[in-house]
């Protein structure tokens, strides 16, 4: 039992990743289309409302799935972060400068102030996206570490062919991803926007999160794993076909779950690494020489088996208050605050 | 300037930044949950007033305490490596839970509440801002937690050089925890009452100013004025100044009654602490109110008590007048005797192994952090008292000075905050994970700062981040002052662009079409 604890947390990790690429997909997505799909200020606010109650919940994915690798396996969470220095720094940043924008950009009204928070939520969308996506490709090909776990190399260590292909995965992932719930979300011109996009970038945007995968697979794939890179470009290809034929929400969940699938495919070959060494196999962190201890692994496993139901059950909830399509029609005019 | 003497003013500086935003929003959060029940119980247009007000000034503050909570949430690993890895089997379990079970509905509810207004039902919209608001408070718990477990180790046996978490429950009802979690509470209560009245001051005394509500000199008050400035308005300022300059008084005690505990507990835990939160070299009973010399030479023999109350001290540490407490003339052997005189030779130090261990935490700022909590709280708490005496005619006096000092009085209590913080946290130096004496701790557990720090990570990211983090946290914090302003200023109206719009009915929903096509709130 103790010896599966740590395979246990593996997995969690892993289905906290997936869903926060899942649900912060679309909204960093969003984000980087407020300055790439938007025509004007109408349709830019359209965009922001899509996920105006929803994103800051879907940014406790990342949260908890950074907090839960500290639990659960600290010399991962330290090692990572550490190593990332850099790249988490800009993470945090695009982060904040996105979160204030979101908040911020209609409590004034002019056309200089929205224009600036436009850019911080393009800007700190693309920012979290690509660093978030070099972290997570980097953590499954590995990482200049010594046998404490410390990078050598330097700050820029980690500014590999790996990265790259992690970041641009990441991105564009999240832009179709997004063009396919903004398809869903929305009503009117906007909405034709997004379908057109969905469909011209879908044949090649998932072409380096593909290529990580492989990646991975060619390194340490098993037939498992290779069976899900091959579901997830069923699924991939399916959502195109549903996009063609209309059916919108089909297209979304199956582009969903080919994400999902990649996903599934890289952690499940990477495992029971969890952080590679690439000075020396020696050094890897794995599930078993990273892990905390079996008694806080299963005090964790209580909380979880209450916890996570729990939010999905109420975020679940939210999407389907929040059902209804936006439009143009449905924004209201812009309030300015007078001085007494 | 050394990688650790950066990362700890990052440390330092990031998170005093993020206590700026935490407790007016525990606070805040707490107090418009208040006014909206009181309006869904008696349907009165000013509670939902206040709701709305006082409500977009909690969101445009909330919204930083997320961003800057954020940092910290990365930075134990960033920063930190060395730290993370000895403490994680105890330490990440409560910033875990506090995301999966705290920031998790915190977040998703009070979009619900934003976004929500006419769209759930008026109960159910309610209680989603009471579940964000109630989660918030349980945040600050598990965070607390996790901080009280650095000040006092409890629950965890040492395996292989490691602590390893043996008793969850130990952790999670840690005396210390118990103490800190009502006393930060009511310290974030204190701040939004200064807030309520500061700012309700000013809408009071600007309706006086414009010519809305005259006092004769008999004392009769008559309420004038229309539209957005009617006579609810009034209402609006002067119920929110009453619940604030009481909240304040309240919040005053509880970290009163409750900080008493923590200086017991101090005592036994942390002596050291306690020692220089006096200045106090020598064993004695007494408490200084005023110590001369220089705090800053870490050396005792040039401190003079000036004023000291006999008895107040031992009092504090031990609940009687007679108790000696340790000064840090006695404290030093017997920690240099415990704890070693010089750093061990332990790669883990680096270049700072074998260098002499400076048991002294700065004195300078233990002695005057623990003053100013205390005396910001007093003076903040004592201003609201006479803030009552003076409201009890209905309205605030003309004088603009008076207005002013209410409106700059919002700074005390976030700078009591702060400094209980910074008292707190550099008290605890050289260890960022103290030793306890005191039997309930376990000695063995604890850990230098100076071996916290990341080793592969160089002073130039160090900088980087740090002249990052700073200058974007200075930007931000004019951007949020200034909308706050914009916001007071522009008083209910702001909240309520239906009041805004259409003067004759204010609170009507009139004007424009609700039936579902328009959102009631939109980004
Ligand atoms: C006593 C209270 C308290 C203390 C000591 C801290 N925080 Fe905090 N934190 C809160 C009370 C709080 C809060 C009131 O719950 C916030 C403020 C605004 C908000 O959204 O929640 C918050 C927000 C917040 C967030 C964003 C949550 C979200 O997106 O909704 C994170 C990740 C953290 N904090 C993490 C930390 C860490 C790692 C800390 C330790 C150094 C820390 N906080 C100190
Ligand atoms: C939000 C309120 C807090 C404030 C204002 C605060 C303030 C500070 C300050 C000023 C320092 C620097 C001390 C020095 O270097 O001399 C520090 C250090 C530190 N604090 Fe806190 N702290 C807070 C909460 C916490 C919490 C909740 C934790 C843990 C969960 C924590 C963990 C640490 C750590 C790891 C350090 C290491 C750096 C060091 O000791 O120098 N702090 N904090
Ligand atoms: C008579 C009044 C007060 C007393 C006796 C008191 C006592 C204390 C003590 C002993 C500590 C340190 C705990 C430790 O390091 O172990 C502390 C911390 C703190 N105090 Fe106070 N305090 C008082 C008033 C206030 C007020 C008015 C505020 C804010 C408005 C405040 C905010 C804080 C904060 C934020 C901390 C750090 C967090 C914590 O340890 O809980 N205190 N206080």
């Amino acid at each position: 039992m103790t010896e599966a604890l740590p395979t246990l947390w593996f997995v969690l990790i892993a289905v906290l990743w997936a869903g926060y690429l899942f649900l912060e997909g679309f909204d960093l997505g969003v984000g980087m289309l407020m300055k790439l799909l938007a025509r004007n200020d109408t349709q830019r606010r359209v965009l922001l409302n899509t996920v105006g109650p929803v994103w800051d919940g879907n940014e406790v994915w990342l949260i908890t799935a950074v907090g839960a690798t500290f639990a659960a396996f600290p010399s991962w969470y330290a090692s990572l972060l550490s190593a990332l220095y850099l790249p988490f720094l800009l993470v945090l940043l695009g982060l904040i400068f996105r979160a204030v924008a979101f908040e911020w950009r209609g409590k004034r009204d002019g056309d200089a102030w929205r224009g600036r928070w436009d850019w911080a939520i393009a800007v700190g969308s693309f920012t979290a996206a690509a660093g978030i996506g070099a972290a997570l490709a980097l953590t499954t090909t590995g990482l200049p570490l010594d046998a404490d776990g410390n990078r050598v190399g330097g700050a820029f260590a980690w500014a590999t062919l790996p990265a790259l292909l992690g970041a641009a995965a990441v991105v564009l992932f999240c832009l179709v991803h997004a063009a396919a719930f903004i398809t869903l979300k929305t009503e009117g011109r906007v909405r034709g926007q997004a379908e057109r996009l969905f469909r011209r970038l879908l044949p090649v945007a998932m072409i380096p999160f593909l290529g990580w995968a492989l990646l991975v697979q060619l390194d340490s794939g098993s037939v498992i794993t290779w069976l899900a890179v091959v579901l997830a470009v069923a699924a991939v290809t399916a959502s195109y076909r549903c996009s063609v034929i209309g059916r919108d929400g089909r297209a979304f969940a199956a582009l969903g779950a080919g994400m999902l699938a990649l996903v599934g495919s890289i952690f499940g070959a990477v495992f029971p690494v969890v952080l590679p060494s690439t000075l020396d196999a020696a050094f890897d962190l794995t599930v078993q020489n990273a892990s905390s201890s079996p008694y806080t692994l299963g005090l964790m496993s209580v909380v979880a088996c209450f916890g996570l139901p729990l939010v999905l059950a109420y975020q679940a909830w939210t999407y389907w208050v929040f059902r209804r399509r936006v439009s143009e029609a449905s924004i209201p005019a812009a309030h300015a605050v007078a001085a007494l | 300037m050394e990688a650790l003497e950066i990362a700890r003013w990052q440390f330092g500086i990031t998170t005093v930044y993020h206590f700026l935003m935490v407790p007016l929003t525990i606070g805040l959060g707490l107090l418009v949950a208040m006014m909206q029940t009181m309006w869904h119980r008696t349907g009165k247009e000013h509670y939902l007033r206040m709701t709305k007000f006082w409500g977009k000034l909690f969101l445009i503050n909330f919204i930083m305490g997320v961003a800057t909570g954020l940092v910290q949430e990365f930075q134990f690993g960033m920063a930190w490596s060395e730290y993370s890895r000895f403490v994680g089997d105890v330490f990440g379990a409560p910033l875990a839970m506090e995301a999966l079970l705290a920031f998790f509905v915190e977040s998703t509810f009070l979009g619900l509440w934003i976004f929500g207004w006419n769209r759930l039902p008026r109960l159910i919209h309610l209680l989603c801002l009471w579940a964000a608001v109630l989660a918030s408070v349980f945040s600050a718990y598990f965070i607390l937690v996790a901080n009280s477990w650095m000040q006092h180790p409890v629950g965890v046996e040492m395996v292989d050089g490691r602590p390893v978490m043996v008793d969850a429950w130990a952790v999670f009802t840690n005396n210390t925890a118990l103490v800190a979690f009502p006393h930060t509470v009511f310290g974030a209560l204190a701040v939004a009452g200064a807030f309520l009245l500061g700012i309700s001051w000013y809408h009071l005394w600007k309706r006086r100013h414009d010519g809305l509500d005259t006092l004769a000199a008999d004392g009769t008050l008559t309420i004038g004025g229309s539209g957005a400035r009617d006579a609810v308005d009034h209402r609006v300022w002067l119920r929110s100044a009453r619940a604030g300059a009481v909240v304040a008084m309240i919040a005053f005690a509880g970290t009163g009654i409750t900080g008493d505990l923590q200086g017991k507990l101090m005592f036994d835990q942390q002596p050291m602490k306690m020692a220089a939160a006096e200045a106090a070299c020598h064993d004695g009973t007494g408490f200084s109110i005023l110590s001369v010399g220089n705090l800053g030479a870490q050396s005792c023999d040039d401190i003079t008590a000036v004023i000291e109350v006999p008895g107040v001290l031992s009092f504090l540490a031990n609940g009687d007048f007679t108790t000696e407490v340790k000064g840090v003339n006695t404290l030093l052997p017997e920690y240099q005797e415990k704890y070693g005189t010089t750093l061990p030779d332990d790669p883990m130090y680096g270049e700072r192994a074998g260098t002499a261990i400076d048991y002294l935490p700065v004195m300078e700022v233990t002695y005057w952090g623990f003053r100013i909590m205390i005396g910001f709280g007093a003076i903040a708490a004592a201003a609201a008292g006479a803030a009552l005496w003076v409201l009890r005619k209905g309205t605030v006096p003309q004088s603009r000075w008076l207005m002013r000092l209410a409106v700059f009085g919002i700074l005390a209590p976030f700078g009591a905050n702060s400094a209980g913080w910074i008292f707190t946290e550099m008290g605890r130096q050289p260890f960022v994970v103290a030793p306890n004496p005191d039997p309930s701790g376990i000695d063995s557990v604890f850990m230098f700062t100076a071996a916290a720090v990341s080793p592969g990570v160089s002073l130039a990211e160090l900088v980087v981040s740090l002249v990052a983090l700073t200058s974007v946290y200075a930007v931000l914090l004019v951007v949020e002052v200034r909308l706050l302003f914009t916001y007071v200023r522009g008083g209910t109206a702001s909240a309520m662009p239906e009041l805004a719009h259409d003067d004759d009915h204010p609170g009507a929903p009139t004007g424009r079409k609700d039936d579902g096509d328009v959102l009631a709130f939109a980004y």
